[in-house]
């Protein structure tokens, strides 16, 4: 990608003609105090700043990459994570999440249906063979019952023992009995999003609350599990309201954030939501990273349908650190081996499990 | 290209060839319409309703792979 190197050179001390007067005029320039700010202090945006990095036009996206690129390296390293994810429990779930087909609230097409313990042991042995250290186990549900979490401990087990690979789960909202039964079972990660915006989740999701959302998310945190918090974006929030999402993010500080721009699900309230264009993905994606310099930031649902190939590229040169490979719990990803190509090809080595205990 | 045996045909739960009458993805009858979209987003999810009887079918995603299960004409594999 190539740098533009005129804009930002105005504003470099010692660059221009009167290198005096540089020093002490104040950087205006949102991307050079991004640059000053995260990559070389390793702090992130604020809210407010996030705001103008969503707002920069699209012919400033190469160099907005680029340094979150750049961010990427210095504070994460080149290395990224490959993940595998399966829906243990499918459909009939009794919230009402605007952007999901699983809801039984929706007239979706998606039924209802569970994954058996051998199947379960199947998929996270596919999900090993491409390298990947995580596997998530995922269930359509308010929160565990003891039938799921019954299932959950049998499955944890007899992947532990068939396969050498990290457990996540995402089961909803949890008590915090469940979160140290999940503990005790040797969960490595707990994945629960905060799905939007504290100010634009009333509009995507009303059985429950997004402060609910976040108790789940301290408990987990608290245990000692690592946290996965993520979100969507382009469900028709502002980008004001993108930004806060980052920023509250920033503030709860997961160990990854996994990133899912709306696939528009038929029979669901967003169904005819138009797809985000991928200059938004773009510009979302490089936000994030530069509102959270340290964290994993993992693209995951909708980039197909976003981003495209090209965009898969952009987004990994662009801030993106780990991968959700092959399919997602109701629809279908790129191929595994084009990931794993691609992250070849970018010379980007794929996080060892040594790495990650 | 879409899976051609999720769009075109379906199996049997015998193994018999049963003919595809509805669409994979939306469930309408394919004589009716227009289901190029279809076929083009059915390269990013399986198919929801059995070609054969438009029922809903059990479907389940895997990393690598799907099953669609017709509780009458039995299930489709990729």
């Amino acid at each position: 990608m190539q740098s533009r190197g005129p804009r930002r050179s105005t504003t470099r001390p010692g660059l221009s003609v009167d290198p005096c007067r540089d020093y002490l005029r104040p950087v205006t320039d949102i991307v050079e105090r991004a640059r000053l700010k995260v990559l070389e202090r390793g702090e992130g945006l604020s809210y407010d700043e996030l705001v103008e990095v969503l707002q920069l036009p699209d012919d400033r996206i190469p160099e907005l990459l680029e340094l979150a690129h750049a961010v990427r390296l210095a504070h994460c390293g080149p290395d990224v994570e490959v993940e595998g994810i399966v829906s243990l429990k499918t459909g009939g779930c009794p919230e009402d999440c605007h952007f999901c087909s699983q809801s039984g609230q929706f007239t979706s097409p998606v039924r209802s249906v569970w994954l058996d313990v051998p199947q379960l042991v199947k998929a996270a042995e596919e999900t090993a063979a491409t390298g990947a250290t995580e596997f998530c186990i995922v269930a359509a549900v308010r929160g565990p019952d003891e039938r799921l979490m019954a299932q959950v401990r049998d499955g944890v087990r007899a992947i532990h023992e068939a396969v050498e690979i990290n457990v996540a789960a995402s089961l909803g909202m949890l008590t915090q009995e469940q979160v140290d039964e999940l503990r005790a079972m040797g969960i490595h990660r707990y994945n629960h999003n905060l799905e939007a915006a504290r100010s634009y989740f009333p509009s995507v999701v009303t059985t429950h609350s997004w402060e609910e959302r976040w108790d789940t998310c301290e408990m987990v945190r608290a245990s000692g599990m690592e946290l996965c918090c993520g979100g969507l974006v382009g469900m028709g929030e502002t980008l004001e309201q993108r930004a806060e999402l980052a920023a509250q993010l920033a503030e709860l500080g997961p160990d990854e954030v996994p990133l899912n721009f709306l696939n528009p699900r038929p029979g669901t309230p967003f169904g005819d939501l138009p797809v985000m264009s991928s200059a938004d993905a773009l510009r979302a994606i490089a936000a994030f990273r530069l509102a959270m310099p340290r964290t994993l930031l993992r693209y995951a649902g909708g980039r197909e349908l976003t981003l495209g190939d090209l965009g898969t590229r952009e987004g990994l040169l662009g801030g993106v650190n780990a991968v959700i490979v092959g399919n997602y719990l109701t629809t279908l990803g790129r191929d595994a081996e084009e990931d794993l190509a691609l992250l070849s090809e970018l010379k980007m080595p794929i996080k060892e499990l040594a790495k990650t205990l | 290209m879409s899976d051609p045996v999720a769009h075109r045909h379906t199996e049997g739960g015998d193994g018999s060839t049963v003919r595809t009458t509805f669409c994979g993805l939306c469930g309408e009858p394919l004589d009716a319409g227009d289901h190029s979209g279809c076929v083009r987003r059915l390269q990013l999810e399986p198919p929801r309703y059995c070609g054969a009887c438009r029922r809903r079918m059990k479907v389940q995603v895997t990393p690598r792979g799907w099953t669609a299960d017709c509780v009458e004409h039995g299930p489709l594999h990729r």
